[in-house]
């Protein structure tokens, strides 16, 4: 894995063949101009971006089993629009393997189940998944909410760093028990056995209905590939994630 | 465990000597199937077709690979293995009919695919999942790309290739399974961590 990370950097092609699904994730400053103008210009960059680089194709019609051949299609590439106070845009991209997103899981717990049934829905997950995900991978879970609201939970949790912990103690203590957990189930890298399943567990949360204890469990492969970047106000670019 | 540099075409012989845990280092030639490519190569199969490449012998790789075209020549940029369980259904016919005698890709087969490989001679190997680049590195031309209406990852892609790995030997033509013996340690722990949940 480390000789690929170094020869892929070398030769400056893409660390994993799966190119994923795009995705962006977007803060923008409510004070940031020409907002209807993104969709259009992400989608133009998804496509450059897949002749530049290059991306694999990986939007398909569900419907006729047509690749696009350019990563667009019907809301795709993905955007997720969050509204902050300023006047710059702050994007991150996060592309997704096919294999990562097949193993991610709903559950919609009984609530008397409680914490408890919350670890253990996480560990099954992952026993579960076995190999498939490209273990050792990171985890997002998102409890809570609603099933759709768990679900974007878990995901937004894949965007912080591996090792950052949530800022309530309680959460942090859940992520790095969870963490323990899956490290002992035994799957190990690529599924071939070992003690290191997990790089990390990420936990967000939102208050639930008094009925529903939604947990979905979101794996991001080890090859996790993400970039962020802030548009200033004035056009500026500053690059988060890479040196450029 | 041993080492093998093994070079296509492959006899039975050639497969049946290698046991869980070899790693083996692939030259010659191998194809790309995934999803599609097994879909349709059944109907070919089918409707007593031939597939449009000879497959006899040579290595099926679980990948839809990242390709280029440079001056008129298609180039690998990116190639790792696919999750495998997705064949499972199409495998025991493709294993019969295509004369295979090695399966490349990440996460194991099952009981259907595993009884295929025993009765044909067929072994099933383990590339590191996500690493594209280095397999890229080890494929050194396109022979051929056929199907390619079924998009890029899922075309037939035949490569021609030299030390392709490491690859880790998982299931071998007798039906040992590392995955399956990992697994069976897996299920005991799940046991244990719910315990300890509790």
């Amino acid at each position: 894995m480390t000789e690929n990370i170094r020869l892929a950097e070398q030769i400056g092609v893409p660390i994993c063949q799966d190119t994923g699904t795009i995705s962006f994730y977007l803060m923008v400053g409510d004070k940031f101009s020409n907002l209807s103008m993104l969709p259009d210009i992400l989608r133009h960059a998804t496509k450059h971006a897949t002749e530049a680089i290059p991306l694999r194709p990986n939007a398909v019609n569900p419907f006729t089993g047509k690749n696009s051949g350019d990563n667009i299609g019907e809301s795709m590439p993905y955007i997720h629009w969050e509204i902050v106070e300023g006047n710059n845009l702050q994007i991150t991209a996060l592309p997704k393997g096919g294999g990562s997103e097949n193993a991610c899981a709903l559950g919609m717990l009984e609530p008397g189940l409680g914490i408890k049934g919350i670890k253990k829905f996480v560990v099954d997950t992952v026993i579960d998944a076995g190999a498939k995900p490209c273990p050792p991978t990171i985890l997002g879970v998102g409890i809570g909410g609603g099933a759709d609201i768990a679900i974007n939970l878990a995901k937004k949790a894949l965007l912080r760093n591996i090792g950052s912990r949530h800022n309530e103690s309680i959460v942090a203590d859940l992520e790095r028990e969870l963490e323990e957990l899956v490290n002992q189930t035994g799957i190990g890298p690529m599924g071939l056995g070992g003690d290191t399943t997990t790089l990390g567990v990420n936990v967000e949360y939102a208050h639930r209905h008094p009925a529903s204890l939604p947990v979905a469990v979101m794996f991001q492969c080890w090859a996790s590939r993400r970039a962020s970047a802030k548009i200033l106000f004035d056009g500026k670019v500053e690059y988060l994630s890479h040196r450029i | 465990m041993v080492e093998y540099h093994l070079w296509t075409p492959l006899s039975e012989k050639d497969v049946r000597k290698l046991k869980i845990r070899d790693v083996v280092y692939i030259s010659g030639v191998m194809f790309t199937a995934r999803d599609s490519a097994h879909e349709r190569a059944l109907e070919y199969f089918g409707e007593g077709r031939n597939l449009p490449i000879d497959t006899n012998g040579v290595a099926l790789f679980h990948s839809g690979p990242l390709v280029r075209e440079v001056d008129g020549r298609y180039e690998v940029v990116s190639a790792g293995p696919t999750t495998s369980a997705r064949m499972e259904v199409f495998e025991e016919v493709f294993i019969e009919k295509s004369g295979i005698r090695i399966i490349i890709g990440k996460g194991g087969m099952g009981a259907k695919t595993v009884e295929a490989m025993k009765k044909f001679g067929v072994v099933y190997c383990a590339f590191t999942g996500g690493t594209g680049a280095l397999a890229a590195k080890a494929i050194k031309a396109v022979k051929s790309v056929e199907w390619l209406d079924l998009g890029m990852p899922e075309a037939l892609w035949t490569l021609v290739v030299e030390d392709f790995g490491p690859l880790i030997v998982a299931i071998d033509s007798f039906g040992n399974n590392l995955y399956a013996n990992v697994m069976d340690q897996v299920e005991k722990n799940r046991l244990k961590i719910h315990q300890s949940i509790d």
